[in-house]
């Protein structure tokens, strides 16, 4: 019950705030003299969005698809790479200055080139929104995996646990913490790079249908794509936030009696 | 070769242990060349200045680093830099927070060598028995300070290791629980009789728990004297006002002061 009030405490205010944003927003575009094609109005962002409703669900269905296998394969690749550059000591003071690099080339620089090497179809734009996320995944599973409590690694070394035991028992729970953090980063980069895959090359999905409607002066189709990828973007953060919830159960606080 | 019937009956023997670190003229000396031992079923604490290397001495016992000179035998083996061979409680608890009470024990009693079904029985068993009972299933988060020392301690203890080394488990706490616990420990310890070597910086602590006492001087340490404990078992509360206890409590003081 408290809590509920507390929820709802939390929540209005911001929801106030959007919704006399919205009204301004409107009575700006209707009484201000703004021209629609510049500023399209709220209302008519929605109409518009209901009209072509079926077209946009089509795109907004192959963006999501993009999205997920990438988000997948590259929090896969980053935790296996994470890993792997853990146990393996002298293959982490290789890579993981190429890893820095990998982050430095510009995505825009780099779908032209998977399309020349892979073609049109959906791997190279999936390997691309890959590429985006396993970065951070890598870099916070790998921070997560070098610093356990120094206490804990010294008392279950003492009593003679080995290094794989302790990668399982210390290492890899300690770094779900982690790897949480990596993965919500990289939740909020995989809808941003899988729409940037998009504009560089397709005729499917939210980023092809905002670059046709914006070059056939549709700001109002444009907005619409824009208010479903962010809300895509919350979706995929909100999805990965409530699995750290179910997960991680024994993290103090949350009602939860203390001492 | 032929070992003594002497070394079969000593839990611990560490001979002459010299520890240096670093090199050239910037090495400093830690450990100048003590020796200690603990019998079969001997309790026996170590009091020194801080910044003895009491810790160190610790780590060349359990193997986590290896001595300078000087060899380790445990249990009339020669186990000088291999770990494994103790049971360990830390100075503070190193209880995994993401396991519940009793998977703590039970995951530190299967890499000690129980298989899993003793380690779960034994573990449930004793800690209804230290009144714990209702708190197997909870985290460790919600143990108050002193709990969470006696399910460190039982980890310890049901581990088939016949040496437990106590790194100065009460330091963390306040005054009254650390004498509660105290008098805890020597009742549990009266009974199972395991052989034990304690660290501690209270001279009490060491007199009220200990059957003999090891003082140690400042660094590089060695062994300035050695103390039998000739009080009768069980020990009492009432020790603590003895003229004897204080007496010797006065002696070993006067020793650590010494320049």
């Amino acid at each position: 019950m408290g809590n509920k009030r507390n929820l709802w405490a939390k929540i209005w205010p911001p929801a106030v705030t959007l919704a006399a944003l919205l009204a301004l927003w409107q009575a700006a575009v209707t009484w201000g003299g703004i021209d629609p094609w510049l500023l399209p109005a709220p209302v008519s962002i929605v109409q518009e969005a209901i009209a072509v409703w079926p077209r946009l669900m089509d795109h907004t269905g192959a963006t999501v698809r993009l999205m997920l296998i990438g988000f997948a394969g590259g929090s896969a690749a980053g935790f296996g790479l994470a890993a792997l550059l853990h146990l393996i000591p002298w293959l982490r003071n290789v890579a993981y200055p190429l890893l820095v690099l990998s982050q430095n080339v510009p995505i825009v620089a780099i779908a032209p080139i998977l399309t020349m090497l892979l073609g049109w179809g959906l791997l190279p734009k999936a390997i691309l929104v890959g590429m985006v996320c396993f970065f951070p995944i890598t870099i916070a599973m790998l921070s997560g995996l070098e610093n356990p409590d120094p206490q804990l690694r010294d008392y279950f070394r003492m009593i003679g646990t080995g290094k794989w035991q302790l990668f399982w028992r210390l290492e890899l729970p300690h770094a779900i913490v982690h790897l949480f953090s990596g993965l919500k980063i990289a939740a909020s980069y995989s809808v941003l790079s899988a729409v940037v895959a998009e504009w560089l090359g397709t005729n499917k999905g939210l980023g092809a249908f905002m670059l046709i409607s914006s070059k056939g002066f549709q700001p109002d189709r444009v907005y619409a794509a824009v208010i479903i990828i962010v809300t895509l973007s919350l979706l995929l953060f909100g999805l990965v936030a409530l699995a750290e919830r179910l997960l991680i159960r024994w993290r103090p606080g949350s009602g939860e009696l203390t001492k | 070769m032929h070992t003594g019937t002497a070394d079969d009956r000593m839990a611990l023997k560490a001979e002459r242990i010299r520890k240096r670190f670093g090199n050239g003229d910037a090495a400093k000396e830690v450990l100048g060349g003590l020796s200690v031992s603990v019998g079969k079923g001997e309790f026996v604490s170590i009091v020194g200045p801080s910044g003895s290397g009491k810790t160190t001495l610790f780590k060349i016992i359990g193997g986590l680093e290896p001595p300078t000179e000087g060899e380790v035998w445990i249990g009339g083996k020669k186990t000088t830099g291999e770990r494994g061979h103790i049971s360990y409680v830390p100075q503070q608890s190193a209880l995994l927070p993401w396991r519940t009470v009793a998977g703590n024990i039970e995951l530190s009693l299967t890499i000690s060598g129980l298989d899993r079904r003793t380690a779960k029985r034994e573990t449930k068993e004793w800690l209804a028995r230290i009144g714990l009972g209702e708190y197997a299933d909870a985290y460790p988060h919600v143990l108050s300070g002193g709990m969470t020392q006696r399910v460190s301690f039982l980890r310890a203890l049901l581990a088939p290791q016949p040496l437990m080394l106590l790194d100065e488990p009460f330091g963390a706490l306040d005054a009254l629980t650390r004498l509660q616990m105290q008098q805890w420990l020597t009742s549990i310890w009266e009974e199972s009789r395991r052989s034990v070597l304690l660290v501690t910086h209270s001279i009490e602590e060491a007199l009220y728990l200990s059957d003999r006492v090891i003082v140690l001087s400042a660094s590089p340490a060695a062994v300035l004297e050695e103390f039998a404990v000739p009080f009768p078992r069980p020990r009492r509360e009432a020790l603590w006002t003895e003229p004897a206890f204080n007496a010797m409590k006065q002696r070993i003081y006067e020793l650590l002061r010494q320049p």
